[in-house]
């Protein structure tokens, strides 16, 4: 018998709570309802869908730690530096939370396509990044990097410099302190960004199709191959957004598991 | 430790309010005593160098810590390039790492090898009396034993100079004695710096005592001499203390002329070995004859100054071989005794009142 705490809460904010609980699954069993469980194994597994499966889970990867390099200095530095138009920066590094992914993918056209900032240039030396593979992983790393600062940021924060500050009287030099002391004690939060920015690249859609296009096998995620086949085939459609419910509820299990070792 | 350095420091922080000069001998463990907000903390954080103030500068040994007032430029070197440990009042062991690796984790930032380090932590953990906790992980250690280890991580990291900040006042107190001890082994030859509120730290541990006071330094001396005359407020609240000292009997303290004071013994108190008995001026009251009933500390005593302290009176008494009391006397209970300068009294202390404490 588990003991309870008195809550405090009036009865009927359980009313618009259990609405919006039920808001948010009534579409996941509407989903599931709608399954072909007899075809299921052979729709997630026809080429196109193992294609686009696979481009899937080595792109987000790819980003996951595309994140992770850039990410956690962009953290560190966040975290226990202060400077003029820090908190400036700080929203700006978070804008692709917030913006549509389109937009994203647009600015990243005009960033690394052929007639871009950067894209004029690499197309002289001879490099065509949009509407390729690393375009995918470049949408992916955009739009999920503040996933996982935030995350570390918060983390770091929470943590403290204390120990930062013992390691280094005991004469550790500053990337002593950051890879034995700094890094190991905000673990759990690392992982659960990281995990966070791998959903988040793996969901991608919006800046994906703007900016790297969808050719099968090369640039057609899974999220892009869900979207083809809701016209052509409604029933893969359905059977490939279960695949991905699975990997988001798997995702959040990860990311409470990580947070609970605390 | 025969090559310890000295340290001269001189700092300024405006907007702290803090400005004082302080200077410790090779080898000299000065007790930084203050009320809190005088700017003990500033005064360890700028030796340590996880803060700049805006003047001032500091040498240990015949190294230049920081010197903030060459016409702007000034120097200033890392802390972790100052050979200088800091201890807290928490242990702060890293909790991810074993004991041993915490220990090792200084030799090991020096470049040691780790069989070497490890071979050091192990030493240092013996010095301590952990070597038994070398396994485990700090979140099972009790405080007193993470205290210890913390120590042994700083000493195996060789400062030059040590800082403890407040090192027990986390502590359970019945934890403080022997952990005290093992500082004072330890303390013994080292260039260090205690800040703490307790005058059993500065009377065991400390050769000198600065007591710092609105930033500055208000006074400074030999620890004794301090406490015996504190010309400071803060010296003379933390004085407010009466200290038997002597040998350890089985449950209390005999001093130089021969008086016992009975008590509650600690657990580390050894007899025979030096001891010193503390108890409040109110636990101390005063008679004209001995009274009735066995109480256990009676001592003969001659009334030498009365000090008004607000609605009571500090009443110092002489006793044999020159110890000295101070009872804590209402001005009732003073003018129905009748005591003046001179009056022979007899003191009577509750031994449940007095703890004895290895010295």
């Amino acid at each position: 018998m588990r003991s309870s705490q008195y809550s405090g809460l009036p009865a009927w904010v359980y009313v618009p709570a259990a609405a919006g609980a039920a808001f948010v699954l009534l579409p996941l069993l509407a989903l599931m309802a709608r399954v072909d469980w007899s075809q299921f194994i052979s729709l997630i597994t026809s080429e196109s869908s193992v294609a686009a499966l696979r481009l899937s889970l080595v792109t987000a990867s790819i980003s996951t730690v595309a994140c992770v390099v850039l990410g956690v200095p962009m953290a560190v530095v966040l975290a226990r530096t202060r400077f003029a138009g820090q908190s400036v920066l700080r929203s700006l590094v978070l804008l692709p939370m917030v913006l549509p992914p389109v937009v994203g993918g647009i600015a990243l056209l005009y960033t690394f396509g052929r007639r871009g900032l950067l894209g004029e240039h690499l197309e002289v030396v001879g490099l065509q990044i949009a509407f390729s593979t690393v375009a995918v992983v470049i949408a992916q790393t955009f739009v999920s990097l503040p996933f996982l600062v935030v995350s570390l940021e918060g983390t770091l924060r929470t943590a403290g410099r204390r120990y930062d500050i013992v390691a280094a009287t005991l004469g550790a030099k500053p990337t002593t302190v950051l890879r034995r002391v700094t890094l190991p004690l905000v673990l759990p939060g690392l992982a659960s960004g990281a995990i966070l920015a791998f959903a988040r690249a793996l969901g991608e859609f919006g800046a994906t199709i703007t900016f790297a296009g969808s050719l099968q096998g090369v640039t057609r995620t899974l999220p892009l191959e869900i979207y083809l086949q809701r016209e052509v085939d409604p029933d893969a459609a359905v059977a490939l957004s279960l695949v991905l419910v699975v990997v988001a509820v798997l995702v959040i299990g990860l990311v409470r598991g990580s947070r609970g070792q605390m | 430790m025969t090559d310890a350095p000295a340290l001269t420091c001189e700092i300024a922080l405006g907007d702290r309010g803090v400005e004082l000069r302080i200077e410790i001998e090779a080898g000299e463990t000065v007790a930084v005593l203050g009320p809190n907000g005088a700017g003990k903390s500033t005064l360890l954080s700028t030796i340590a160098g996880t803060l700049r103030p805006d003047r001032g500068s500091a040498r240990l040994g015949t190294e230049t810590l920081f010197d903030l007032d060459t016409g702007g430029r000034g120097s200033w070197s890392q802390p972790h390039a100052r050979g200088i440990a800091l201890l807290a009042q928490d242990a702060l062991l890293f909790p991810h790492l074993t004991v041993t690796e915490n220990v090792a984790f200084g030799p090991r930032s020096r470049g040691v090898p780790r069989r070497a380090a490890r071979e050091a932590a192990l030493r240092w953990l013996d010095e301590v009396g952990a070597r038994e906790y070398a396994g485990r992980k700090p979140a099972q250690l009790s405080g007193g034993q993470a205290q210890r280890i913390s120590v042994a991580r700083a000493l195996a990291a060789e400062p030059r100079l040590l800082l403890l900040d407040e090192p027990m006042a986390a502590l359970d107190v019945t934890m403080v004695p022997p952990v005290r001890q093992m500082l004072r082994r330890v303390l013994a030859d080292r260039t260090s710096i205690i800040v703490t509120h307790d005058v059993l730290d500065a009377l065991l541990l400390a050769d000198r005592v600065v007591v710092l006071e609105d930033g500055g330094v208000a006074e400074e001396g030999p620890t004794a001499e301090v406490l015996a005359q504190p010309r400071s407020a803060f010296g003379a609240s933390i004085a407010d203390v009466n200290l038997w000292t002597g040998t350890a009997t089985a449950d209390g303290v005999r001093s130089a002329g021969g008086v016992e004071m009975h008590g509650v013994a600690h657990a580390a108190v050894v007899p025979g070995h030096p001891a010193i008995a503390a108890f409040a001026p109110r636990a101390v009251a005063l008679y004209l004859e001995a009274p009735v009933g066995s109480p256990r500390n009676v001592i003969p005593a001659r009334v030498r100054e009365l000090e008004p302290r607000g609605a009571t009176v500090r009443v110092h008494v002489a006793g044999p071989g020159g110890a000295e009391l101070s009872a804590e006397v209402t001005a009732a209970a003073l003018a129905e005794l009748g005591l003046v300068p001179g009056t022979e009294v007899v003191a009577v202390v509750k031994a449940t009142e007095v703890t004895t404490y290895p010295a």
